[in-house]
């Protein structure tokens, strides 16, 4: 009995930690190149409504999950504009875009709300793995793009640590008098990170409304966009921790809803506060320890002026 | 056959802000020369380097990279037409391994092998006689260890030009000759080595050309074996050396400061104030010699008491005060002039009033029930004002638009006013133009005429000469000699500020 | 040919400091209209609606102070702390802690006469309040620990914590299930004035907004704020003590937002529930940033920030969606952000060279 439910929990813990997972690695691609976007829960929401109108309109849910993306890009680049060319408070501009998206969303989702999705995404059972009991039902019997959102987390870990691009990432986030002085493009690396992070936000947005729910409803991520920037954090910006971490929140997401039905008395408030806590706890620990080589990028959220004297 | 220097530059003006760095400045190189840019603090070498190196650009003049005009809008096109600059704050990523800060950048291939990079650099390095560490992390490097690495990336990216600026200020000896046997090396190569220093002993030893700038001009381009270190010495400073101008008979009073085997950390971790003696008396102004770097800042913020000693002690008249904190000190009558004017003086985005109590704002005197008593202290800012010609268009305004000269005033007047029994200032004419420079050395004999004890830390010799009483030379943080100025001369000082012995001439 | 180059400000003049952001909002204004326009709305009628609703009657007019009070409480809290340059974004959180702490005196101490429980009330919800902010105030000052993280984390577990209460032992029984605790008894109403909902709130910001301006401009606490928010070095050339400075106006602008949660709980909703600020903690940095951190500005904005929001509720009523509003918050917003650039820099066309 006890298995049961145990699998089920991992199985709806992947589930539930995907959204999250795309945005994160969207705002650690951000934060890496040392801009930090506050602006994640609008972004999701974008994404969300915009997705889940291309999928009515065209049946597809494909093409959702791309206009998802793109529109999650497109508010991103108001972001980084902002951010990178302009010079400006990335804090109030990150909550201005958070305020915004979620105003944009809610007035193009009006007539969506409630709908069902008209392309349902079903999962796909990968062959083989998927016969192994137990593992195979909660590993190996999920959408797409929980494939996908694990695959694009080993993908960013290795384009972040083993190529050239990720070091230019990593040193316009650090140094970016450094990057600049052997030639590297600060505004250009970080217009590509952020417009990235944008487009990342966004699919996990969709997958909200075409996966997780699947339907629109206004405000629908409900705070999950602010999970994504803790966990960011508490990954210590490196992607594989990220895919941990997210399945982990979204352990804790899933067993808001498991604990009742076992009977565990445990409010699931209480739970709802580990994920912010432990990021806590982390930062106090990486912070104290002053360990050189973890910890946020040094130049996060400070703008970049090259004859600042 | 002529040659045809690698870099030209004509007639290059750049100024900042209240400031002109370089004025129609004309500089050449040729390769295979080791060529030395010479000049005191704030001379414009470092500006016109930099213009070389694409982060400024000039207001004027012009720039021919071997024979082609180029224009240098940014650091990378100045990299890519082969010119490499090695800033004395180096520009590494702390977090990032040795091998990563060499390849950044300049690395082909997208994917990224750590182990073979490391090998690469490794070799690399090897080739031009450098033993590294790959895999190491710059953070855990010394800052000798860090430039190596500054100079590799550069050979890495195949510059035929390499600027160095001050770079054996954080050398050991050993280190130096590794330096410029490596320098020495690529210069035979063809390369074009640019030595941006102020160290007279170093360009005579391993220049072979030597351009000398004072105030931001060119005062002479000259081959090594054409001058030497007087005649040098004397390029940079200009003015026939005057011995105490102010002389009337020096009427100095009791030991006021003593600092005894004083030792210091610095920020690195290692000493950077080593067993020094030192003593003011009432009346007479010593000041610090040395190139900065030293160990005069911690010195200053010791005395100041914004850092711990790690040995020795500290007296105040007959008091103990290595315990005492900085608002303690300035109460018992110590009051310190800081080398950073901007960044810790004062507060640039303050107005006038604001700055001026900066330090005394919580006496009883400026209480007004619960509040601060502006009316006085705008009486008190008139009056010092008026007492100290200090030019300003707007009481209210920031004082960031006010020049350096009446930043520097009011600074002063600012701790002279608390009627100091100490006066500590550091580089106190620094960056000023002549007519200011005066009018603070000015206000300062008048503060030792009052019988303050006064120690300046400064750099320029002929100040010196012309206002100290004591001078005691610092090098490598320690104090190589303390002499009145009556009984030495600028070569002895100078010789001794470069660690070198210096032969008294026995006539 | 020609380029633009950007050349920072020496200094600014008036006409620039106001023209700018008021050039900034038209601007947004302008695009937001032709926003309504393309999706089928009458932008002059819409707008015009939002006037109506915000001020178009006395009621209105009540309504939308009663909105901005907690913004004004909020947006005065978290620029205290921002003139030290610390960022506080848990106003939201430190909120919700004072509104907690002021619910439990007001639950356990209801029978007292009014007076002495509001003031009971008021000091629980500073206390909840300086509490939340005490912690990313500690380990900012003495471990430098990144306070707009901390304080932004904090923002969820406060938040949770009244979730707890409120659907657990804190709920109403009569309340059919409802996340809500029972009602607080009369004492524990905020006064009012006259027939509307304007609660002493406001008097409450209005002193605040004055002690604030008198304080920071005039007194030596002030001063020293000033100056270790310019320049920490500074500060310490100074004497001052920086590390306790950064822990006490943390706590006094945790307090300060707990308040606000205390006035919401005791002026409006009279009762402990889930969705006790729709964000007013971070509408809150908003205000304080637009306000350039100054007191009476302050009050200022968040008036018109109430406006704003009410007259979106009023649109409502006319089938325009209340989202608009925040599409009008948000582009507002990025102008202005978009405009302080201007501020800060100046575009200058330079002649270059043709080679």
């Amino acid at each position: 009995m006890d298995n049961i439910v145990i699998a089920a929990l991992l199985t709806a813990a992947i589930v539930a930690g995907t959204p999250i997972l795309f945005a994160a690695l969207g705002e650690l691609l951000a934060e890496r190149s040392g801009i930090l976007n506050l602006g994640v829960e609008g972004m999701m929401l974008v994404g969300a409504v915009v997705g889940f109108i291309f999928t009515i309109k065209t049946g597809n849910h494909w093409y959702g999950f791309l206009a998802a993306m793109i529109s999650g890009g497109m508010t991103a680049l108001i972001h980084a504009f902002i951010s990178i060319t302009l010079k400006g408070n990335q804090v109030v501009s990150g909550l201005a875009l958070t305020i915004f998206g979620t105003g944009t969303s809610g007035f193009l989702g009006k007539a969506y709300q409630g709908l069902p999705t008209s392309d349902p995404v079903t999962a796909i059972a990968i062959p083989f793995l998927s016969d192994i009991p137990i593992l195979g039902r909660i590993f190996f019997n999920h959408d797409p793009l929980v494939y996908i959102g694990f695959i694009l987390a080993i993908i960013f870990w290795l384009v972040m640590y083993r190529t050239k691009w990720g070091l230019n990432i990593r040193a316009v986030g650090e140094n970016p008098a450094a990057a600049d002085a052997v030639g590297i493009s600060v505004s250009r690396v970080r217009y590509f990170c952020t417009i990235i992070g944008g487009m990342m936000a966004g699919l996990g947005g969709a997958y909200l409304s075409l996966v997780y729910a699947p339907s629109w409803q206004e405000n629908m991520t409900a705070g999950r966009g602010w999970i994504a920037v803790a966990l960011v954090i508490f990954a210590l910006w490196n992607p594989l921790w990220a895919i941990a971490g997210s399945y982990l929140f979204g352990a804790v997401e899933a067993m808001t809803f498991g604990l009742q039905i076992v009977g565990i008395k445990i409010s699931p408030f209480f739970l709802q506060m580990l994920p912010y806590l432990f990021t806590i706890l982390v930062l106090v620990i990486v912070t104290i320890k002053m360990r050189q080589d973890a910890g946020a990028p040094s130049a996060l959220s400070v703008a970049y002026d090259r004859e600042e004297r | 056959m002529k040659r045809l220097p690698v870099i030209e530059m004509n007639g290059i003006t750049k100024s900042f802000p209240g400031v002109v760095a370089n004025k129609d400045v004309h500089f050449r190189v040729y390769p295979g020369e080791i060529h030395a840019l010479l000049g005191e603090n704030g001379a414009g070498k470092s500006t016109l380097m930099s213009i070389l190196a694409g982060l400024y650009r000039p207001n004027s003049g012009t720039i021919k990279v071997k024979g082609e005009k180029l224009d240098f809008s940014s650091p990378r096109k100045a990299l890519a037409a082969g010119i490499g600059m090695i800033y004395q704050h180096f520009r590494l990523i702390n977090k990032f391994s040795v091998a990563d800060n060499i390849i950044l950048g300049a690395h082909n291939a997208l994917k990224m092998n750590k182990k073979q990079i490391e090998k690469e650099t490794l070799e690399f390095a090897k080739s031009f006689g450098f033993d590294i560490n790959p895999a190491a992390r710059v953070y855990q490097l010394s800052l000798g260890e860090q430039q190596k690495i500054e100079i590799i990336k550069m050979l890495y990216r195949g510059c035929d030009i390499l600027i160095m600026d001050e770079p054996t200020t954080v050398l050991t000896p050993h280190e130096v000759q590794d330096l410029f046997k490596t320098l020495r090396f690529m210069a035979d190569q063809g390369k074009a080595v640019v030595l941006i220093t102020h160290k007279l002993h170093e360009v005579m030893e391993f220049a072979d050309y030597v351009t000398v700038l004072r105030h931001g001009k060119v005062v002479g381009s000259k081959r090594i074996e054409d001058v030497d270190e007087t005649i040098l010495a004397r390029m940079m400073v200009a003015r026939e050396v005057i011995f105490n101008e102010s002389s009337h008979p020096l009427m100095t009073g009791d030991t006021i400061l003593e600092l005894n085997n004083v030792s210091i950390f610095g920020d690195q971790g290692y000493l950077a104030v080593q067993d020094v003696d030192l003593d003011v008396k009432n009346g007479e102004i010593v000041a610090i010699a040395g190139v900065a770097g030293n160990g005069q800042r911690e010195l200053v913020e010791a005395i100041a008491g914004l850092r711990k000693l790690h040995t020795g002690t500290i007296r105040l008249a007959d008091q103990v005060i290595n315990d005492f904190n900085i608002r303690q000190r300035l109460e018992q009558g110590i009051n310190v002039v800081p080398e950073d004017r901007m960044g810790m003086g004062l507060v640039p985005n303050l107005n006038l009033l604001d700055n001026i109590i900066l330090r005394t704002y919580y006496l009883k005197k400026y209480r007004d029930r619960m509040f601060i008593d502006y009316k006085l202290i705008r009486q008190e800012a008139e009056m010092m004002v008026e007492n100290y010609n200090i030019f300003l268009s707007d009481i209210n305004h920031p004082i960031n638009y006010m020049s350096g000269g009446n930043l520097q005033k009011l600074l002063l007047a600012r701790e002279i006013s608390q009627q100091p029994r100490v006066l500590v200032a550091a580089y106190p004419s620094r960056g000023l133009d002549i007519a200011a420079a005066e009018s603070i050395f000015h206000i300062l004999l008048q503060e030792r005429d009052k019988g303050t004890g006064i120690l300046l830390i400064l750099e320029d010799l002929e100040d010196i000469f012309r206002y100290a009483d004591r001078v005691a030379v610092m090098y490598a943080g320690g104090i190589q000699k303390i002499l009145h100025v009556v009984e030495t001369n600028i070569d002895e000082i100078g010789a001794l500020m470069l660690g070198a012995e210096y032969e008294r001439k026995t006539s | 040919m020609i380029k633009a180059k950007m050349i920072k400000r020496q200094y600014r003049s008036l006409s620039v400091d106001i023209g700018v952001p008021v050039f900034s909002i038209l601007l947004a204004f302008v695009v937001s209209g032709a926003f309504l326009y393309f999706s089928g709305f009458d932008p002059g009628e819409t707008f015009l609606r939002m006037f109506k609703g915000a001020f178009g009657s006395s009621y209105a007019i009540a309504e939308t102070i009663v909105k901005a009070i907690p913004l004004m409480l909020a947006g005065l809290a978290v620029s205290l702390a921002f003139r030290m340059k610390l960022w506080n974004i848990g106003a939201e959180g430190q909120l919700y802690m004072g509104a907690f702490a002021a619910s439990w005196v007001a639950l356990t101490c209801g029978h007292l006469s009014s007076w002495l429980l509001l003031l009971l009330m008021f000091l629980a919800g500073f206390l909840g309040g300086a509490v939340w902010g005490f912690i990313p105030g500690f380990l900012r000052g003495y471990w430098q620990v990144n306070e707009t993280i901390v304080t932004l984390m904090l923002n969820y577990v406060a938040i949770s914590w009244v979730g707890y209460l409120v659907f657990g032992p804190w709920k109403d029984p009569a309340s059919k299930g409802f996340p809500l605790t029972p009602r607080f008894s009369d004492a524990a109403y905020l006064p009012t004035f006259g027939d509307s909902r304007v609660h002493l709130g406001l008097l409450i910001a209005i002193v605040i907004a004055l002690i604030f301006y008198l304080v920071l401009r005039y007194s030596r606490w002030g001063y020293e704020i000033k100056v270790i928010g310019e320049s920490q070095n500074a500060a310490r050339y100074a004497g001052m003590n920086v590390a306790r400075n950064i822990v006490l106006v943390m706590i006094i602008s945790g307090g300060i937002a707990g308040i606000t949660g205390m006035i919401e709980v005791s002026g409006i909703t009279h009762r402990l529930q889930q969705d006790i600020s729709p964000g007013y903690g971070f509408s809150a940095v908003i205000v304080a940033w637009l306000a350039r951190l100054h007191p009476f500005s302050i009050i200022l904005v968040a008036f018109l920030f109430g406006a704003l929001l009410v007259g979106g509720f009023g649109v409502q009523t006319f089938g325009i969606p209340y989202s608009i509003v925040l599409m009008l918050e948000g582009s507002i917003l990025f102008f202005l952000l978009a405009g302080e650039f201007l501020l800060r820099y100046k575009i200058v066309l330079v002649r270059k060279e043709v080679q």
